[in-house]
């Protein structure tokens, strides 16, 4: 078996955690600077009504009196304009075009006939300042009179606010940062898991196991899934089809070969020239190992066929071994070889008892076959740790180089030539094992024999 | 010592020219160099302790220390701004008015009460309460007045025995005396009837504090309204003469302040003299009684009836308000 490996190009996770990413930091520096943003529009609100206040209690405070006009500002006009930095506050008080009182030079913006106030941001002495401007007309005696007043602070208050401000807005950016990058964190997990379920699903099956993935997928899976599923189900049909094609050949061509055979066996009877009779004696042993080789691929077959819709039934395993030997033992005899069985009286099990019966046939049938003249090959089974059936025969062994081939499909050990066999029978013997949730280890006994064992 | 006393009972506004100095001594260190020049409001004799101890600190200086009043500082400072390294005085609106406009020089690192400066520039480092200071023998039975009210009781059931013997600052001459009349005028009503009172009584108008107290120990006046008690306290030859009473309806505190000049190119000498003057180091280092109280009076509970240091302030200031103002006093006390 080779694992293969995919031709890998980029990461989904690492794609969209760098989107998401990228996302939240434009949306951070964004949402930093429309906080900012807006803030300094409330703070600068916030001056501007102050000074209106204290620019309309000047106004309020004017009157005249005798075609002069007199003001009283009152204390609070100014002391309103009181914060925490210390603001400067430079004021002028116009009647018409000249200046009443307050400071001078201090230049008051042309007033639209319409507007209330006017405010606006100017360097006065070379310091930015806000200003606020707001005027009013005096009538008596015939009199009519323009007031304007102005009032300009600066403005450290306002930019140590700012600056608080934009303290707070970088705190609270880089929290809501800290929250949606763990939130994309979140999400990409999240979006990841069930393609990282599938993969981990289609990677526990069982090297027999082409069923249709069943676990639901989200959308965007559902076409990867059944492409997959569609996959799965061709592989497997193409598989059953040539499984089922190698089991009616070999059931095809064991009929012939079993006629070729007796027609051998008669025609061997008759012939007395010695090499006549050697070319029978191989071909017969040609049709044997022929013979064996379809009776095996058929039991393959079957092993396959059945391990797929295992039908389990509880029933005593030494029973079913007994009776293996026993139909055994005529061969065995043949080859001045002695099965002796031993182990527990009863060994309950539960599984498919035809299954497990051509999987113990099969082994000691190679116990047999390897098994030289005159020896004792045994079989044990046994209920503890868990049920088991040992076969253990006095032969050379198995090669130790290539132990870990042997129970694939055809795989013969070097040490075979001149015995017959297809190479399936360990194979048949390993599936049986594997549909039952069990293994079949080989192993060599100190004494040089191979020693084979069915676990449950 | 006094070297110049002005007892000005002129009416009518004062013409601001070349300015005319009350006082003017040069203290040296022991090893004097560089030379601060200081204008003050602050009679030398006052002053000369605190002078004296930081001095004694720091030897390599000389300090050339000029007296005048306050409103005569606040023009000869607006004037000729380069001409000087440190500006004191008790006007505390004439100063705010100074650092408003961008004479001062703000220190950045100057551990100082928030409510004691304004824009790290402008600081306050004495407690002076406007007192009510009168002459004892002068009162003989009479109640002495502990508040506006009871003076104006006192002063309305004996106008025989007062009159003439009443003296406050001439506003129109003295910046401090200004701002206790606007500060006392904010506050209450009964500051134009008291003034109405002092007007029928023929008031006697002082430029300065010294003077004032000066008239009192000689018994020419018995009452001394508005007037600093610290001053007052000060001449510890009279405690026997007079009574210091602080007006238990509302007492106005004012704050000696200093600044230092902006175009000044002696920034770090007068630094180390302005720290030491909100040190109040000074205060126990001289160790007498002749000195001014300093910030940390302990008998000053309430905050509120210091005069804030805010640009509120600068309303009295104006020059229609200023007007306004002078006329009304004028229309109560001068007859």
């Amino acid at each position: 078996m080779t694992s293969s490996t995919a031709n890998i190009s980029g990461s989904l996770r690492r794609t969209l955690a760098i989107t998401l990413l990228c996302a939240v930091t434009v949306l951070t520096v964004l949402l930093y600077f429309v906080i900012r943003n807006y803030a300094a529009q409330i703070a600068q609100q916030s001056q501007d009504s102050i000074l209106q206040a204290s620019v309309t209690s000047m106004l309020d405070a004017t009157k005249l009196r005798e075609g002069v006009v007199e003001m009283d500002i009152p204390y609070v006009s100014f002391s309103m304009l009181n914060t925490a930095t210390d603001d400067r506050v430079f004021y002028t008080v116009h009647q018409d075009d000249k200046v009443l009182s307050g400071y001078d030079d201090l230049q008051v913006p042309q007033m639209a006939t319409d507007a209330n106030i006017v405010f606006r941001s100017i360097n006065y002495k070379d310091i930015p300042v806000r200003q606020a401007t707001a005027s009013r007309m005096l009538v008596g005696d015939g009199l009519r009179t323009q007031i304007t007043a102005s009032i300009a602070q600066t403005q450290d208050n306002l930019s140590v606010t700012l600056q608080r401000i934009s303290r707070n807005a970088a705190v609270f950016g880089a929290g809501f940062f800290l929250l949606a990058a763990l939130l994309s964190a979140w999400v990409v997990s999240s979006t990841i898991r069930p393609l990282k379920k599938l993969a981990s699903s289609v990677t526990r099956r069982g090297p027999q196991d082409l069923s249709p993935v069943a676990m639901p997928v989200p959308t965007e899976m559902g076409s990867l899934v059944s492409s997959l599923n569609n996959f799965m189900s061709r592989l497997e049909k193409s598989l059953t089809q040539s499984e089922d094609f190698i089991a009616e050949a070999a059931h095809r061509v064991r009929t012939p070969i079993a006629t070729v055979r007796s027609h051998a066996e008669i025609t061997l009877q008759r012939v007395e020239k010695e090499e006549n009779r050697q070319a029978l004696k191989a071909m017969i042993r040609a049709t044997d190992e022929a013979s064996r080789a379809a009776g095996q691929l058929l039991d393959h077959a079957m092993v396959t066929f059945r391990a797929e819709q295992l039908e389990f039934q509880e029933f005593d395993l030494v029973a079913l071994v007994e009776e293996i030997v026993l139909r055994l033992t005529p061969i065995a005899e043949m080859r001045y070889v002695e099965l002796c069985l031993q182990g527990d009286a009863t060994v309950m099990v539960s599984g498919d008892p035809i299954l497990i019966q051509n999987a113990v046939r099969n082994l000691i049938d190679n116990a047999l076959k390897y098994s030289p003249h005159e020896s004792v090959a045994t079989i044990t089974v046994r209920s503890n740790p868990a049920p088991y059936v040992e076969v253990q025969d006095q032969g050379a062994g198995y090669p130790v180089q290539e132990m870990k081939q042997l129970t694939g499909r055809f795989s013969r050990g070097k040490n075979s030539h001149g015995t017959v066999g297809s190479g399936l029978g360990l194979t048949i013997a390993r599936e049986v094992a594997l549909a039952h949730n069990g293994e079949l280890t080989i192993a060599n006994t100190p004494q040089g024999g191979a020693c084979a064992t069915f676990s449950f | 010592m006094r070297y110049f006393l002005f007892l000005i009972l002129v009416v009518g506004s004062p013409i601001v020219t070349a300015i005319e100095w009350e006082e003017q001594r040069i203290f040296k260190g022991a090893n004097g160099g560089e030379t601060l020049r200081v204008i003050s409001s602050t009679d030398s004799s006052v002053f000369a302790p605190i002078i004296d101890s930081f001095l004694s600190a720091h030897p390599y200086l000389n300090i050339e220390y000029r007296v005048a009043s306050s409103t005569g500082i606040y023009n000869e400072y607006r004037q000729s701004p380069d001409q000087y390294d440190l500006v004191i005085s008790s006007a505390m609106d004439l100063q705010l008015k100074l650092v408003n406009d961008g004479y001062a020089f703000a220190l950045d690192d100057v551990d100082h009460p928030e409510w004691a400066q304004w824009r790290q520039s402008l600081f306050g480092f004495t407690l002076e309460p406007a007192s009510i200071v009168v002459n004892k023998s002068a009162f003989g039975n009479l109640p002495v007045p502990q508040s506006r009210q009871e003076m104006i009781e006192v002063l309305r059931a004996n106008p025989d025995v007062f009159r003439g013997k009443i003296g406050t600052y001439d506003v129109r001459q003295s910046g401090l005396g200004y701002l206790f009349a606007t500060q006392d005028a904010r506050a209450s009503d009964n500051y134009w009837r008291l003034m109405e009172i002092f007007g029928n009584l023929e008031t006697r108008l002082y430029c300065c504090s010294g003077a004032m107290i000066e008239d009192l120990a000689q018994g020419r006046i018995a009452i001394a309204f508005n007037v600093l008690g610290s001053y007052a306290a000060a001449r510890s030859d009279l405690a026997e003469k007079i009574e210091i009473v602080l007006p238990s309806d509302f007492p106005n505190i004012m704050m000696r302040t200093a600044l230092i000049a902006k175009s000044t190119r002696r920034v770090r000498s007068a630094g180390l003299f302005l720290r030491y003057l909100v040190s109040s180091r000074w205060n126990d280092d001289a160790g007498q009684a002749n000195t001014l109280p300093s910030l940390h009076l302990p008998s000053i509970k309430d905050k509120r009836s210091i005069i804030a240091l805010e640009p509120g302030l600068m309303i009295f200031l104006d020059r229609l308000k200023r007007q306004s103002f002078i006329k009304e006093w004028e229309n109560a006390v001068i007859h």
